[in-house]
C-alpha cells in the first residue's frame, strides 16, 4: 500500500487531457489525498463548471490508481472553495509559457486584461509585449484569443479565474 | 422525500440552465463571426456544466432514484421550471446579445446573494459560477455597446430587442411561495430585492450604448407553474429525442 506522499507522486503523473505539458497537480485540480484503512480517497475540484476534460481526467486517475493495485479508493468532487488560477503552480505557469500558451498574469481578482485595460500580455512566441485580444473567448472555455502585434501571430491566453 | 422544497428550488436554478445551455449551443457553427461562435459554445457549456452541478445535487436530495440525465431529459412541459426569457429563439445576434446582458446581470447579483445560502452545496455553486457569468456579462455588455454606438443597423436591432425582451425580465424579480418559504429559512435569495440595482446597471450600460430604457408595464411569468411560452415545446422535442428513443443511452 502506498503513503500519502506517493500517491501525491503518482497524481503529478496524471497529465491534462488538453494541455498535456501540464499535471493535474500544476493546475491545482487535485485538492487533497487521504489514506485511511487501506482506503484511498482522492478529492478534485472541477476548473470551469462545463469543462469537459472534467471526466477523462477522473478516469485516468482511476486507471493509475488501479496500475499501482489500489482498488478500495474514491474519488470526490467538491465545487468549494471553488478552483481558481491562483492555484496553478509557478512551474506550472512556465511550462504553459514554453509550450505557447500565455500563463495567466497577475491575480483572479485582477481580470483587468480581459476588461479592456491593457495588460501586456507576453507572447509566448516572440516575447512581445505588444498583444492584443481579439476574444474572451478560445479554443477552451478556460482560454482567450490574442495576437502579437510584433511577430503577428495569433496565441491563446490561459484566463485568470 | 424529505426535503421537496430544497428539490424545487434547486430544479428551477438547474432548468434555467439547462435550457439556456440548450438555446445557446444553436449557435455553434452559426455565429455571426468565428470569434462569437466559440464564445456563444463555450458560454453553453459553462451554461450545461453548471446545470449538471445543479441536476446532480437534485438527484442526491431525491434519494438517487433518477440520475442527472434522467431529471434533466426525461421530463414533460409542465415539470419544466426554468424561466421564460431563456426560451425564446435566439433570433438575430442582437436578440441573442440583448437577451443574454439581461439575464446575466440579473444572475450575476442573484448569485452573488446565493453565495450567502446556508445551504452549503448552493453557497459553493454559486462562489464557482458567479466567475462564470462575470465573463458572461462582460462579453455581453460589451457587445450591447458596439451595437448600441455602432451603425443605425445594428442601433436598430438591438433596441428592438431590448424593447421585446423587457417584457421577460419582470419574471426574475418575482417571488412565490416557495421562494418565500426558503428565503425565511435563509437558504434561497429575495429576486424581489435585486431589481432595482439590476436596473440601475442596465441604465449604465444603454446609456453608455446610446440606448433608450423601455417603460415598464405587464410582464410574462408561469415558469414556477410549469407554464411556458409556444416555444417551449420545440427545445424538449430536440433536446430529449435521444433520450427518449434510446432510454437509458450511454456513451
Amino acid at each position: 500500500m502506498l503513503s500519502q506522499d506517493q500517491i501525491w507522486e503518482l497524481m503529478h503523473e496524471v497529465e491534462d487531457p488538453e494541455i498535456p505539458v501540464l499535471s493535474v497537480v500544476d493546475l491545482g485540480i487535485i485538492r487533497d489525498v487521504k489514506v485511511a484503512d487501506d482506503k484511498v480517497e482522492i478529492v478534485i475540484t472541477p476548473t470551469y463548471s462545463g469543462c469537459p476534460a472534467m471526466k477523462t481526467i477522473e478516469e485516468d486517475i482511476e486507471e493509475i490508481l488501479k496500475e499501482n493495485n489500489i482498488n478500495s479508493y474514491k474519488i470526490t468532487t467538491v465545487l468549494s472553495p471553488p478552483w481558481t488560477t491562483d492555484w496553478m503552480s509557478e512551474e506550472g505557469k512556465l511550462k504553459l509559457h514554453n509550450c505557447g500558451i500565455a500563463p495567466p498574469r497577475g491575480s483572479s481578482a485582477d481580470k483587468g486584461s480581459l476588461m479592456g485595460i491593457a495588460r501586456n500580455i507576453i507572447c509566448p512566441q516572440c516575447g512581445s509585449d505588444d498583444t492584443v485580444m481579439i476574444s474572451q473567448f478560445g479554443s477552451t472555455a478556460c482560454k482567450a484569443l490574442y495576437k502579437c502585434d510584433m511577430c503577428l501571430e495569433p496565441f491563446d491566453y490561459f484566463k485568470c479565474l | 422525500m424529505q426535503n421537496k422544497n430544497l428539490f424545487d428550488y434547486v430544479l428551477r436554478l438547474a432548468d434555467t440552465s439547462l435550457i439556456y445551455g440548450q438555446r445557446l449551443s444553436e449557435w455553434c457553427g452559426h455565429g455571426p463571426v468565428l470569434e462569437e461562435d466559440i464564445a456563444m459554445s463555450n458560454t453553453a457549456l459553462d451554461y450545461l456544466g453548471q446545470a449538471t452541478n445543479l441536476f446532480k445535487y437534485a438527484s442526491e436530495l431525491e434519494g438517487n432514484i433518477r440520475d442527472e440525465d434522467q431529471i434533466a431529459f426525461v421530463r414533460d412541459l409542465s415539470e419544466y421550471h426554468n424561466l421564460l426569457i431563456v426560451e425564446i429563439p435566439n433570433g438575430d445576434y442582437a436578440v441573442t446579445i440583448a437577451r443574454h446582458f439581461l439575464f446575466s446581470q440579473f444572475y450575476f447579483l442573484f448569485l452573488e446573494q446565493l453565495q450567502n445560502s446556508k445551504n452549503e452545496f448552493l453557497s459553493g455553486f454559486a462562489q464557482k459560477s458567479i466567475k462564470e457569468v462575470t465573463y458572461h456579462l462582460e462579453h455581453s455588455g460589451n457587445w450591447v455597446k458596439r451595437m448600441g454606438d455602432g451603425t443605425e443597423e445594428s442601433h436598430n436591432r438591438i433596441q428592438k430587442a431590448i424593447n421585446q425582451l423587457w417584457e421577460y425580465t419582470g419574471e426574475f424579480f418575482d417571488m412565490d411561495e416557495l421562494d418565500k418559504n426558503m428565503l425565511e429559512v435563509g437558504i434561497a435569495v429575495d429576486n424581489a430585492a435585486l431589481q432595482s440595482e439590476w436596473k440601475s446597471r442596465i441604465v449604465e450600460v444603454l446609456e453608455e450604448a446610446t440606448l433608450l430604457l423601455p417603460a415598464d408595464g405587464w410582464h410574462h411569468s408561469g415558469s414556477k407553474s410549469g407554464k411556458h411560452t409556444e416555444h417551449f415545446g420545440f427545445i424538449l422535442v430536440e433536446m430529449q429525442y435521444l433520450q427518449r428513443t434510446f432510454p437509458g443511452a450511454k456513451w
